[in-house]
């Protein structure tokens, strides 16, 4: 067993606990903003070990000579550059989505965007208000 | 080199964390508790497909795996919009 192969399966352990600790997240969080954590950056996580070791066996075919692990590992880097790119900003839109359509934080003392959120809706209302007084 | 069997035992390993996201997904409280369970489930999907790409030694399942990357990107995009209930 080469110091690749150790590394490959310490990448493979690494990439199960992660992916294995997303799922216990989802499960055990109270919230759907804790649940985001959990699902989304533990998953972002365990795929760069999992896709990185799948590069590291596409890297090593090439070194002893093979074409066929050049095409392995590149792909594989563009698959691992599409992951980084769309999974934290699906992230953010899901979050966003459920605090405009109203789901609360679980034991949350203060929430800050809710608060701004209000007094500038209440100081566009205001405006709104003053504006026929301005007509007459 | 790895053996074969290793792949299907981290595969298998990964597929327990979409058992979870799918009980998540049937008891979620909310809607968004659903997309956050099926976002995960489309990510652990993506990196079993690259493995699956690696065991058999076939690199079309990983040009497979970015397109599915990028539509379950854009699909998630939707959903989080509609539920925003915004104007697209």
């Amino acid at each position: 067993m080469s110091i690749v192969d150790i590394i490959i399966y310490i990448f493979f352990s690494i990439g199960i606990f992660f992916n294995l600790l997303a799922g216990i997240g989802l499960l055990r969080f109270p919230d759907v903003y804790t649940r985001l954590h959990a699902g989304t950056k533990c998953t972002t996580f365990g795929s760069i070990f999992l896709i990185g070791s799948v590069i590291l066996i596409g890297f090593r075919s090439w070194y002893f000579g093979s074409t066929d692990g050049s095409v392995l590992a590149i792909h594989s880097i563009v698959a691992l550059i599409a992951i980084l790119l769309t999974n934290p900003t699906g992230a953010h839109a899901i979050a966003r989505a459920a605090h405009r359509s109203g789901v609360e934080p679980v034991n949350a003392v203060i929430d800050e965007l809710k608060t701004k959120t209000k007094t500038k809706s209440q100081s566009d209302k205001s405006a709104h208000n003053k504006k026929p007084e301005v007509g007459k | 080199m790895i053996p074969f069997d290793t792949f299907i035992i981290v595969i298998g390993a990964i597929t327990l964390a979409v058992v979870m996201a799918i009980i998540r997904i049937v008891r979620g409280p909310t809607a968004p508790d659903r997309v956050v369970g099926l976002d995960t489930i489309n990510t652990i999907v993506i990196s079993s497909m690259v493995l699956f790409g690696a065991a058999y030694n076939q690199v079309i399942y990983i040009d497979v795996a970015i397109v599915y990357a990028l539509l379950s990107f854009i699909s998630t995009l939707f959903i989080a919009k509609y539920l925003e209930g915004g104007k697209f």
